[in-house]
């Protein structure tokens, strides 16, 4: 029997995905419960080290949730983002961890519904990875 | 400033495998400036180190230090009290950074986080150009100011070549010609001239040619 339950940190913008978030919780849409929140008043705040830490601590998987490309509060934050989460992933393949523990994904704050998908998304994908310790 | 890149985390990994107590030691100069030495860096370094521990199932312990500069022994010195506490130590600064610190303190072994590139600066974040070669006699006002040695493909002192074409050198179409850039250049300001006057030889052994280098100021020295 598999009991493995994935410990999952989510930055999450506070200029979208924490509306978004606002958005499901009015929806009763209930977040999976692995999920641990982190907002950030911008995502292109986030330092690599900000996205290694959650591994070095112990977690499984680690995505932030900011803005649309287009529609960014701080107009490059997102972008800024995706540019350290795609390095972090570099990281991860050279120390042979599957780079698919971290992503960004692109919300706006009306989006309740898909806040709480993506948070599925990622814990169905740290399910079938599995723990990072070997 | 000099510039620098980290080394792949796969070689340094290699470096350091049997090592169980390691330490990382960053530096505030030319490194810092270039986002690749500094205190921000060595942080990132130690978490990768122990994330790739913890994948292992390995126990390492990595220390975390920033100095003022790794190329004045003074600074040196601010790591004497607890360096012995390791089994190595990974400098981050510039090629002299590991050398001072294994020149200081022959009894650790030191290896070098990253590849040191060359002099140059910064034209856009995130983006850098070299500048100098060190040649020890700088001659960039014979140039309008820009230095044919480090910025020719082949150090032409009497160029263009023949491989410049439309601005760009032969090497590559992202690499400018900078024979191009001069002769532009000393057209704009009126002294194309100043280029067809004739200049002795010059002397590389103020270069690596002759050997390597020291330097000594008198008024300087206690």
């Amino acid at each position: 029997m598999n009991d493995f339950k994935p410990q999952i940190i989510a930055f999450c913008c506070s200029n979208c995905a924490s509306a978004a978030a606002g958005v499901a919780d009015g929806m009763k849409k209930a977040m999976p419960g692995n999920v641990k929140i982190i907002q950030v008043p911008c995502t292109g705040r986030i330092e690599v080290l900000h996205l290694l830490k959650p591994f070095e601590e112990g977690a499984d998987g680690v995505y932030v949730a900011g803005c649309q490309q287009d529609s960014c509060q701080y107009v490059t934050g997102i972008t800024k983002a995706a540019k350290r989460v795609a390095h972090v992933k570099k990281i991860l393949e050279e120390l042979e961890i599957e780079p698919d523990r971290i992503e960004l994904f692109n919300l706006s704050a009306g989006k309740g519904q898909e806040f709480v998908e993506v948070a599925h998304t990622m814990t169905g994908r740290i399910n079938e990875l599995g723990p990072v310790m070997s | 400033m000099i510039v620098a890149e980290p080394k792949p985390v796969k070689e340094i990994l290699d470096m350091v495998r049997d090592l169980r107590k390691i330490l990382i030691v960053g530096c505030k100069g030319c490194v810092t400036v270039c986002n690749v030495g500094g205190t921000k860096e060595v942080a990132i370094l130690a978490s990768t180190l122990r994330i790739a521990a913890k994948k292992n199932g390995k126990e390492i312990e990595v220390g975390e230090h920033t100095l003022e500069r790794q190329c004045d022994p003074e600074y040196i010195d601010e790591i004497r009290d607890f360096v012995a506490d390791y089994d190595a130590v990974i400098s981050i600064a510039c090629g002299v950074g590991p050398q001072f610190l294994s020149e200081r303190y022959p009894e650790i072994r030191v290896f070098p986080g990253v590849n040191t590139k060359f002099m140059g600066g910064a034209i856009e974040h995130g983006i850098w150009s070299e500048r100098c070669a060190g040649c020890g006699t700088c001659v960039v006002h014979y140039f309008g100011g820009l230095c044919p040695i480090a910025r020719c493909s082949k150090s032409l002192l009497n160029g263009p070549c023949g491989g410049s074409n439309n601005g760009k050198c032969e090497i590559s179409k992202e690499v400018d010609c900078i024979w191009d850039i001069i002769v532009r250049k000393m057209m704009e300001q009126g002294r194309l001239d100043e280029l067809l006057e004739f200049k002795p030889p010059k002397s590389w052994m103020t270069a690596r040619d002759g050997g390597p280098r020291m330097m000594t100021r008198e008024e300087l020295v206690k």
